[in-house]
């Protein structure tokens, strides 16, 4: 019993990291309706320049601030430097769909040479600002660690403060108007282009965040998050893309499915299961567990 | 005579190669209700659209409370006390009645977006809502405050769809088929709110009903294939011949309705 509450808390500490990618590809979705490929590279980027401010200061909590800071004004940054152009100008046809996403996919490879090239691509050790060594109970040590119980109170958190903007402020009215029916949101006064940007930049934050709780006590590299956003999207699917509550419960549900396959059947299995799970849903509920059927106007 | 606050001179709007207004000129007065009717695809609702900026108007010319302007982008309407109603009522399903008549006055946030970003607009926040409550009450609908929009009877909606257009204030509201899919009853309630309504703003209604449209208009215009053919009292526009043969029929020359 002890071994599967253990396995269920180690679950919900990697889940949550996936809740906080998927929770950025769905705020980047819901604004704009594209999959930000990029995501994952710009997560590289504030999570490197994390690893920078933990070196030069010792500081994980400055370099956190910093990466979520620097992961937002990327996020704004993307959006309205290029999606917002890309959008004026291929704004119709067959290409208005797929443009963005190609576009994302280019500014990923972008992101990695450039992180290569200021960084290398030899493994950086990011310490871990905690101690990772398991929890002593009685005379057992349990796998569940100090650095587990960090990244699921500081998801948690980032989390709380999303609810509270989305559900309880009037941005976060004018963001729900805007994701849902950008005409009618206009006719209130809500300025859309500025949604969509804020969009990015909370998604920004949030990716930042996941990429800096992933990443102490393993090696970095410029492709060290693209397993993060495999299983990220798959969250966001399986919550159903639209929906932010979708995303944290798709991430949990997935990291606590997969640290059960990881200690029961083998790490070998953790990839397939996800892809699985990412065609199931797809095939048997598309619009995902909090869905909405039915198509929205983007 | 009162004051012109709304020109609109010689607008034309095309798709393609198709003409859906022609030179349409229209004006409201401070007070009014203005009616504008004709047969489907007359070009009715895409003369709001050209003035809520959603098509972009090929000629004419915009006078707003007396000074030139250009055709505004959809989310100035309400900065430049507009208001509007659509066709399919548009609320936002997952959102509750309050929060849909809430977004109605976002305008009246004095706070930008950045600072709403980092948390500093609470009392604005409780202000706006205070302020839907009280149009919510206004359009007897306050007890649907708490309710998701997408649990709300049609009638109900349209309450609901009203308030939100009232609670910025507007100085002119254009209202598009709010007596659509009604009954007599609340066809009733509409008139009288109507009539109410123009002690704070002018009025632009778009219906099909025309009960509602000889009831509470002071003018109307008729549009035909994106021109206007006629305009003037109900009275006068009931009685001219060429609205009778587009679109109201020989019945309503003898005061029939809808």
């Amino acid at each position: 019993m002890q071994q599967v509450i253990n396995v269920f808390l180690i679950g919900i500490s990697i889940g949550s990291i996936y809740a906080l990618m998927s929770l950025a590809l769905v705020l980047v979705w819901r604004s704009t309706r594209v999959v930000n490929f990029a995501q994952a590279g710009q997560a590289i980027v504030t999570t490197y320049v994390a690893w920078e401010v933990v070196n030069r200061s010792g500081s994980f909590l400055m370099a956190f601030i910093v990466a979520v800071a620097i992961g937002g004004l990327i996020g704004g940054l993307v959006e309205s430097g290029m999606m917002r152009t890309l959008f004026k100008h291929a704004s119709d046809g067959p290409v208005a769909s797929v443009a963005p996403v190609i576009a994302t996919l280019g500014l990923l490879g972008v992101i990695r040479a450039l992180v290569g090239l200021i960084w290398t691509n030899e493994g950086k050790r990011f310490e871990s600002p905690v101690s990772t060594a398991g929890f002593v109970i009685g005379d057992t040590t349990l796998p569940f660690s100090r650095l587990n119980l960090l990244i699921i109170c500081t998801a948690a958190f980032v989390m709380i403060v999303f609810s509270i903007v989305f559900q309880r402020t009037n941005l976060g009215l004018a963001l729900r108007a805007a994701a849902y029916n950008p005409e009618i949101a206009r006719l209130s006064g809500v300025k859309v282009a500025m949604t969509r940007t804020i969009g990015w930049v909370f998604a920004g934050a949030a990716g930042a965040v996941a990429g800096i709780l992933l990443s102490p006590n393993d090696s970095l590299t410029p492709y060290s998050l693209d397993v993060l956003f495999v299983f990220g999207f798959v969250a966001a699917v399986v919550g159903g893309l639209e929906s932010l509550v979708g995303a944290v419960v798709g991430g949990l549900v997935l990291g606590v499915g997969l640290s059960f396959i990881t200690f029961y059947l083998g790490t070998s299995l953790v990839f397939p299961t996800a892809f699985i799970v990412l065609v199931v849903v797809l095939l048997v509920r598309p619009s995902g567990l909090f869905g909405v059927k039915g198509a929205r106007s983007a | 005579m009162s004051q012109t606050i709304l020109e609109i001179d010689s607008l034309s709007v095309n798709f393609g190669g198709l003409k859906a207004l022609s030179n349409v000129s229209v004006n409201l007065r401070e007070g009014e209700v203005l009616g504008l009717i004709g047969p489907n695809g007359a070009g009715k609702t895409t003369l709001f659209n050209a003035l809520s900026g959603f098509v972009p108007a090929a000629t004419g010319s915009l006078k707003l409370f007396g000074s030139d302007r250009n055709w505004p982008r959809p989310d100035q309407l309400v900065h430049l006390g507009i208001a509007r109603t659509l066709q399919g009522v548009g609320l936002f399903p997952e959102l509750t009645v309050l929060e849909n008549v809430m977004l109605g006055a976002d305008c009246l946030a004095k706070t930008g977006l950045v600072r709403a970003a980092i948390g500093l607009t609470r009392r604005d926040e409780e202000r706006l809502a205070q302020r839907a409550q009280t149009m919510l009450g206004r359009v007897y609908a306050g007890h649907l405050a708490d309710r998701r929009a997408d649990t709300l009877s049609y009638p109900d909606t349209k309450r609901v769809a009203i308030a939100r257009a009232l609670v910025s204030e507007p100085k002119i509201l254009l209202l598009d088929e709010p007596a659509g899919g009604l009954g007599a009853q609340d066809i009733a309630w509409l008139n009288g709110l109507i009539r109410n309504l123009t002690s704070s703003c002018s009025i632009i209604l778009v219906e099909h009903h025309m009960d509602v449209v000889m009831s509470v208009c002071n003018r109307i215009y008729v549009l035909n294939f994106g021109e206007v053919i006629a305009n003037g009292t109900p009275e006068e526009v009931r009685n001219d011949e060429d609205v009778i043969a587009a679109y109201l029929g020989a019945s309503a020359a003898h005061g029939g309705g809808k």
